[in-house]
């Protein structure tokens, strides 16, 4: 062997991403692809189209939808679903419909109706025994610790004491009826890997993570985008233009913005890496409950 | 904090000026997978928040959190308590030990590294393989004050077991003992007389605080002595085994057949080890079908090769049988399929091991049911002495032969990991019981290549001016085997024919004496017995053996090795009773009296030959006829 070639980070993970998307494929009965629309479902979605390449994934994408998405998300992953050539589920819990749930009246409830409910629901629905997640390990302190494929009862609960251990590059994905199993093929990635591979590889992603003069007002220490009329202003709150993006995307409520001049994606990596507070601290979500409060929302099935 | 230098895994001047050139430089990071592993108050969190801290992987918002916490439950007085940065789970923070694997990430200007950080605690061997499974590298952390401990080598013998070549050995804690070479030096020459007795070649040393961060990124003045690579310096540049891997032959696992048209017919999986290229030659395997490589297919256009690590898809030539569980090989040099082996297994589970129960077995991507054979021995993790072991229980490690329902294409673990490593999932609650290691295999009768000989079996035996023969004798003991078993060959010998006498007995003294009398270590022995038989008479022999034999499944076995003819099955019919009454050896009384387990006749069965070539009934004959009888039947006088 004369010219060895020595596997970049990138390569190296999108290929442990790859192998692990076509053993759930091959083992799992019926696969789903959990799709948010942020960064993280956009590399998984795409590592998903190189693991089955010339095939489409064999799988549908579901989007468990609170209606408060941003608007620009929407159109992405509308475009994205067709691009890709696979089924997009839509599902939005009739309760919370219903109940007119929604972030400002509603507050953690709108987190559990919509999206840990939602997603029982939509799983138990179509029957899914299989449920890809864009989460990655160094995002938060507990899922450090998760493993790659997570178990989850037929009530959806996760148990930290009770996990398969993972050895090697095999995976157990023997389970009872009803149960089900959660993967996580980007576990290994970093906030920076993503940026990276969404970078080499040109990988379409909401514009919203660019910085444009946007409508915002101040909540809670918190820069609130107002990305349609449903956000009720107060009486002496008017909209602010500024120059804005997001690290993270979910509901435009709950989301904080922080103000930027990067429009490029190496201008927004270069302020990743200069920058001084962690991914998460924008959204409201970790807040609650304090400490231990992402350990405690997985327990009851939050994704 | 008294930081001993800047950190130098992130240049901010770079990022800040030239974010391009960054980008450029970091898309061709290498990536290293390493462990850590120390006793639960070695420091192994306080050097892993250190080294997530100095390569600025924390943030101010956690840092500040990590600053209000290290007041409230921190074990460091007012100083950074880098412990709580890496102790996750809820029920573990108050406890202050990690309990189970957690990975770690942090990047610096050459690589990415992934941590996985293992808990030291006594209960968890498995964890600890877990964490080792995927790693390249393991840092064995030591208590500068304390010197190697039993858990030192527990941990240094799970990485060597799991197959780590890359062995740091991180004497911690430095500045507790005021930075002394002495007691470095001490520790050191410890340390490789153990790693020698266990077969660890190479290791790097180093003196260092995880604490006050002495010798982790940049060599400290407070160890002026020592002139070794900082350990950040040497996680940067040690060779991964990747590279390693693409010097071995072509083998990759196939996980899916890929088939969006009647046009397109691709296998999918990982590279396992070695490269391809368009127009190799391959074989798959078991079917042992050859083609040639067509095409390697990716979403980003075709590849004039793959190497080891590599997620692809390969096109073949021809239309042949490839499936999820095959393995595409190198044609010149495929792997072997065996349906038994000798393995080396770590229980995972709080329900033990039973021999003889059905797990399903994962290694690559095949899934076959596999029996574990009672453990040879059971390895104590602490002294490495080899234990009498029945069954495993969590967390212990033993050495154990298994069988599979159909042949498994592998390779040994010390080859290849993805063909020679597996998990054993218990059939009822599909939980992991084990992880295992193949060594070989134990028929490879089955499957190795004949070595084609000169001078054949006929030649042998033409020479001797003889025809080869095994007379297989069985019966209980007692039955006087052995005594008309020695008559016989005294009489051949005494005619100038070549013989050879195996005994039960004697054989039990040397060739087999490392198996005992259950049901399983019978079956071994008379295996061993009948390969032994089968070469004396490929030899020219006429071989005499005189075992109890109990099981006709064994005995069939036996016959299955030999030409047709050759195998004479003598059945000494004794009845129990009889043998029972003579009793020569005593070991009726004994058995009787419950001192012997497991022996034939009393606790368990004798399954007498169905239609022996040879039956003596020796109520009816003395042993002198008896001999005469059958040796007038093996020379067809």
């Amino acid at each position: 062997m004369t010219d060895k070639k020595t596997l970049t980070h990138l390569e190296r993970l999108e290929a442990e991403s790859i192998h692990i998307m076509r053993e759930v494929v091959a083992e799992a009965e019926k696969p789903v692809m959990l799709y948010s629309v942020g960064k993280d479902s956009a590399v998984m979605l795409h590592l998903a189209r190189k693991a089955f390449y010339p095939s489409p994934p064999p799988f549908p994408l579901l989007h468990v939808d609170t209606t408060w998405k941003f608007q620009a998300m929407y159109e992405l992953r509308n475009r994205m679903a067709e691009e890709s050539g696979m089924e997009l589920l839509v599902y939005q819990n009739p309760e919370a419909q219903e109940r007119g749930i929604n972030p400002f009246d509603h507050g953690p409830l709108h987190t559990d109706m919509w999206k840990t409910e939602g997603l029982k629901q939509a799983l138990d629905l179509y029957g899914f025994d299989a449920a890809f997640g864009g989460a990655r390990r160094d995002e938060e302190k507990s899922r450090a610790k998760e493993r790659i494929f997570s178990f989850r009862t037929a009530s959806h609960g996760w148990d930290p004491k009770n996990q398969r251990p993972e050895l090697w590059n095999l995976y157990n994905a023997r389970k009872k009826k009803g149960e089900s199993i959660r993967v996580f093929p980007i576990s290994n990635w970093t906030e920076l890997d993503i940026w990276q591979y969404i970078h080499l590889n040109d990988i379409p992603i909401v514009p919203l993570y660019f910085s444009a003069k946007r409508p915002t007002v101040e909540r809670d220490g918190m820069l609130i985008m107002v990305d349609d009329d449903r956000f009720p202003l107060k009486e002496d709150e008017v909209p602010e233009m500024r120059s804005i993006r997001f690290r993270t995307l979910g509901c435009y409520p709950l989301t904080g913005a922080v103000e930027s001049e990067a429009a490029t994606l190496p201008e927004v990596i270069q302020e990743m890496l200069l920058t001084t507070t962690s991914e998460r601290q924008g959204r409201v979500i970790d807040k609650d409950g304090g400490d231990a409060s992402m350990e405690k929302k997985k327990q009851e099935g939050y994704f | 904090m008294s930081d001993m230098a800047d950190p130098i895994y992130k240049t901010d001047a770079l990022i800040a000026e030239d974010i391009d050139a960054y980008l450029e430089t970091h898309q061709h990071k290498s990536m290293l997978r390493f462990i850590t592993c120390g006793s639960v108050d070695d420091g192994k969190s306080t050097l892993i928040g250190r080294l997530l801290y100095d390569s600025k992987m924390i943030f101010e918002d956690q840092l500040a959190a990590l600053e209000a916490d290290s007041k409230r439950v921190g074990t460091q007085g007012q100083e950074i308590d880098f412990a709580l940065l890496v102790d996750g789970l809820a029920a573990e923070r108050e406890q202050g030990i990690t309990i189970d694997v957690a990975y770690r990430f942090f990047t610096t200007e050459k690589r990415k590294f992934i941590v996985a950080d293992t808990p030291g605690h006594e209960q968890y061997t498995r964890n600890m393989v877990t964490g080792a499974s995927t790693a390249d590298l393991a840092v064995i952390l030591i208590d500068a004050r304390k010197g190697v401990l039993t858990q030192t080598k527990r941990h240094s013998y799970l990485a060597h077991l799991i197959g780590i070549k890359n062995i740091v050995l991180a004497v911690n804690k430095m500045d507790l003992v005021d930075y002394s070479q002495q007691v470095f030096d001490d520790i050191v020459a410890d340390y490789t007389a153990f790693a020698r007795s266990i077969g660890i070649e190479n290791f790097v040393p180093m003196p260092i605080s995880g604490f006050k961060g002495d010798n982790i990124t940049v060599n400290s003045p407070n160890t002026p002595w020592y002139t070794g690579p900082a350990l950040i310096e040497h996680l940067e540049t040690v060779e991964v085994d990747g590279t390693t891997d693409q010097a071995k032959p072509f083998r990759m696992a196939v996980q899916w057949v890929n088939r969006p048209n009647l046009d397109f017919r691709g296998f999918s999986g990982q590279v396992a080890t070695g490269t391809i290229a368009p127009r190799d030659a391959v074989r798959v395997l078991p079917s042992g079908k050859t083609s040639t490589v067509s095409r390697i297919v990716t979403l980003d256009g075709d590849l004039d090769k793959a190497v080891a690590g590599q997620s692809v898809t390969l096109c073949f030539a021809d239309e042949i049988d490839c499936s999820r569980g095959s393995v595409i090989a190198t044609s010149d040099n495929p792997p072997e399929a065996a349906d038994q082996f000798e393995t080396t297994i770590v229980w995972m589970s709080d329900d033990a091991l039973i021999p003889g129960r059905a797990y399903w077995l994962k290694l690559g991507t095949q899934t076959v049911s596999a029996t574990i054979h009672a453990p040879k021995y059971e390895v104590n993790v602490n002294t490495m002495e080899h234990l009498a072991a029945k069954t495993l229980e969590l967390n212990s490690i033993g050495v154990a032969e298994i069988a599979t329902d159909k042949p498994v294409v592998f390779e040994p673990y010390s080859d290849n990991r993805t063909l020679g490593g597996f998990i054993l999932v218990d059939k009822i609650t599909n939980s992991t019981v084990a992880a295992g290691m193949l060594h070989f295999s134990l028929r490879r009768s089955q499957n190795v290549h004949w070595q084609a000989l000169d001078i054949s079996r006929e030649a042998h035996a033409s020479l001797k001016n003889q025809k080869p023969a095994v007379l297989w004798f069985t019966g209980l003991s007692g039955s006087g085997k052995s005594t008309i078993a020695n008559m016989v060959e005294k009489k051949l010998h005494r005619m100038n024919r070549h013989t050879f006498l195996l005994d039960g007995d004697n054989v039990r003294h040397g060739l087999n004496k490392d198996l005992g009398f259950t049901e399983a270590d019978r079956i071994e022995n008379i295996r061993r017995v009948g390969e032994v038989a089968k070469l004396m008479a490929d030899a020219g022999l006429i071989v005499i053996t005189a075992f109890i034999s109990p099981f006709r499944a064994e005995r069939d076995m036996v016959r299955a090795m030999l030409p047709e003819g050759e195998f004479l099955e003598v059945f000494i019919d004794t009845p129990l009773a009889e043998a029972e009454k003579r009793d020569v050896k005593g070991l009726y009384k004994k058995a009787r009296a419950g001192e012997l387990k497991n022996f034939t006749g009393i606790d368990s069965p004798y399954e007498a030959p169905d239609v022996p070539e040879i039956r003596i009934d020796t109520t009816a004959m003395d042993p002198e006829t008896a001999a005469d009888a059958i040796i007038e039947r093996l020379l067809g006088w």
